[in-house]
């Protein structure tokens, strides 16, 4: 009884530092994004349009570590969604009007549509197979990008897709601009933080941890990972949407294999289930491709990889957040 | 259709040389290696640079071999501190390590699509049955059956064989039987690397060298490992006879759906049996 007692105070001792600690990073996300949002009225064009690309791909990496980070499905295909939300946008941007919400919502149901199509056979498995089937499933829809000739324009890509329209004005001013990609990819940022920190997201990390035990205690874990998998292509899918209004172009790499990869080094460099981590693991490597890339000849896959082997042997808490069902090996399932 | 079905073949069983390095480093020591295309690009390159006559084609095999085996050992003590870490970290790495090889590559031959000419004598084509068929293609059929009969023969029928599947189906308790594990790993890494290298350059008169290469047929590998069985060399022939059928019977009947065809040979593989045609339920549980 008295231990019952003394514990009772040390558990309630550090509430004030903890909920200054809860306050703290509020402060600073609200800081941030004020930060972000003045950023255009201060830079140059060019600036602003190389932060225009770092906000979509910081969307895409946080929905890309959703699936890796948080539940643990480590994903080597996730830009099929991303191109596929995006050649979405811009056929409709095309064809039938780019007017604002319209690119984005058909984005983010290619995304979810194409994860729903794909997701029912990839989350039957995990690991390794996981990061084969998802290899393979991207490869393939990129396959599909440049041949299906009629709708995606072959390799030479989806060109001539006209400015994203608000309200009937369209979009061309790079800050004007910007700041639509910068509200709707906050909003999404949000929409996959309040996922991260809901009861659906506790059970996702406990599938990470631990399918089995999950499964015992009567998840039905299979459909917490294909609802979870439909999530991040929908997300990634509006992400797409976002290029295709930055770059007014699409083409067979925004989905390649290569685009997966820098995505996944994103995840991996900011920490594997942090999502802040992912969006300054974004940054850095859009900063890196860009700055490097037109020194380097286009041979950014060199630096890339060299990265790629740096950041596992030197960063293994990238990716702590990380677990495996091996180590439950001996056990039958 | 004999055409069709004999093309099948020959590109079965070069996936096979191919793949089968891949799944026994993964049924052994739980490695993805996807750094397994570029070493068949590796391959192919050679044989671009040095094939043209029986000399240099020869020479190019000797090469790719020697240097495929020199990869590979390299590739599993790269691996060897990771052993411990998730899937992803080794996938991570020896992506990152397929992606220096890669340019590395287009640095020394250039972006270009390269032809391999087929050794002469090899280059002109034979009647099958009524229909012109090429002669190099046939002979690829004859080495790749041999290749895989003797692959076969050895994991299954001798000591080494066994000491492999052993150590496939338990790492720890071979360990604990006094066998170094990591010899075991160098020499299994290194042998299917130098399948892979090999494989590049018997395949060079088919697919020839270009960059992108690599991605295409490591996506074949992983899609024959998974519908044959991870670690199973029976489950690599069968998946990789089946795959070379159903990619050429694809690329035939419906060729812009060719690569839609072979992911859903794929999914209904998995639906009827997750863990691969000649998976055993070992193979589930990793």
């Amino acid at each position: 009884m008295t231990a019952v007692q003394t514990r009772i105070p040390v558990a309630d001792a550090p509430a004030e530092p903890n909920r200054l600690r809860r306050g703290l990073p509020r402060i600073v996300a609200v800081a941030v994004v004020l930060v972000l949002a003045a950023a255009p009225l201060f830079l140059a064009p060019f600036a602003t349009t190389t932060l225009t690309r770092i906000v979509v791909f910081a969307l895409f990496a946080v929905s890309l570590d959703l699936l890796v980070g948080i539940t643990g499905l480590p994903s080597l295909g996730h830009a099929a969604y991303f191109g596929a939300g995006a050649y979405a946008a811009g056929w409709v941007s095309i064809n039938v009007t780019a007017e604002a919400p319209v690119p984005l919502l058909v984005g983010a149901a290619t995304g979810a549509v194409a994860a729903a199509l794909t997701g029912w056979i990839t989350v039957r498995t995990g690991g390794v197979f996981f990061l084969m089937l998802t290899l393979a499933i991207g490869e393939t829809v990129q396959q599909l990008a440049n041949t299906w000739e009629d709708a995606t324009g072959g390799a030479n890509g989806l060109t001539g897709v006209p400015s994203v329209r608000l309200a009937g004005e369209p979009l061309v001013n790079a800050g004007y601009l910007y700041w639509y990609v910068l509200a709707i990819g906050v909003v999404g940022f949000a929409l996959v933080w309040l996922v991260a920190r809901s009861p659906w997201g506790a059970a996702l990390r406990g599938i990470r941890d631990n399918e089995p035990r999950m499964r015992a205690l009567g998840y039905p874990t299979a459909v917490y990972k294909y609802a979870v998998f439909v999530l991040a292509g929908s997300v990634a899918g509006v992400a797409g949407s976002l290029l295709v209004a930055q770059q007014r172009l699409v083409t067979p790499a925004d989905l390649s294999f290569l685009t997966s990869s820098f995505a996944l080094l994103a995840v991996v460099i900011g920490g594997a289930g942090s999502l802040w981590g992912a969006c300054l693991g974004a940054a850095v490597v859009v900063l890196v491709r860009e700055t490097l890339g037109a020194s380097l000849d286009g041979h950014g896959p060199l630096v890339l990889g060299l990265v790629f082997v740096l950041v596992v042997y030197l960063l293994p808490r990238g990716a702590a957040g990380l677990r495996w069902p091996r180590r439950d090996k001996g056990r039958s399932t | 259709m004999l055409v069709s079905v004999l093309n099948g073949f020959a590109i079965g069983f070069l996936l096979f040389i191919l793949a089968v390095g891949l799944s026994l480093v993964f049924g052994m020591m739980d490695v993805l290696n996807l750094a397994h295309g570029a070493l068949f690009l590796g391959g192919a390159y050679l044989g671009a640079a040095l094939a043209g006559s029986w000399g240099g084609f020869l020479a190019a095999l000797a090469v790719a071999a020697v240097a495929g085996l020199a990869a590979g050992a390299l590739l599993s003590l790269m691996t060897e501190p990771l052993r411990n870490r998730s899937h992803l970290d080794q996938a991570l790495l020896t992506l990152g390590v397929a992606f220096v090889a890669a340019e590395a590559l287009i640095i020394v031959f250039g972006d270009d699509p390269l032809s391999v000419p087929a050794p002469p004598g090899l280059d002109g084509s034979v009647t099958v049955l009524g229909a012109t068929y090429p002669t190099y293609r046939l002979v690829l059929i004859g080495v790749g059956a041999v290749l895989a009969i003797v692959v076969h023969v050895v994991v299954e029928r001798t000591r080494i064989g066994a000491l492999v599947r052993a150590t496939v189906a338990d790492r720890e308790m071979v360990a604990a039987l006094g066998v170094d594990n990591r010899l075991v790993k160098v020499v299994v890494f290194g042998v299917g690397s130098l399948l892979a290298t090999t494989a590049g350059v018997l395949g060079g008169p088919i697919y020839g060298a270009r960059p992108g290469l690599d991605a295409t047929v490591l996506i074949l590998a992983l899609v024959v490992v998974v519908i044959g069985g991870l670690g199973s060399v029976r489950g690599a022939l069968l998946g990789a006879l089946i795959i070379g059928q159903v990619d050429t019977l694809g690329r035939l009947l419906l060729p812009e759906l060719a690569s839609f065809v072979l992911f859903a040979a794929l999914a209904l593989v998995l639906v009827l049996r997750p863990q691969g045609i000649l998976g055993g339920a070992g193979a589930r549980a990793r």
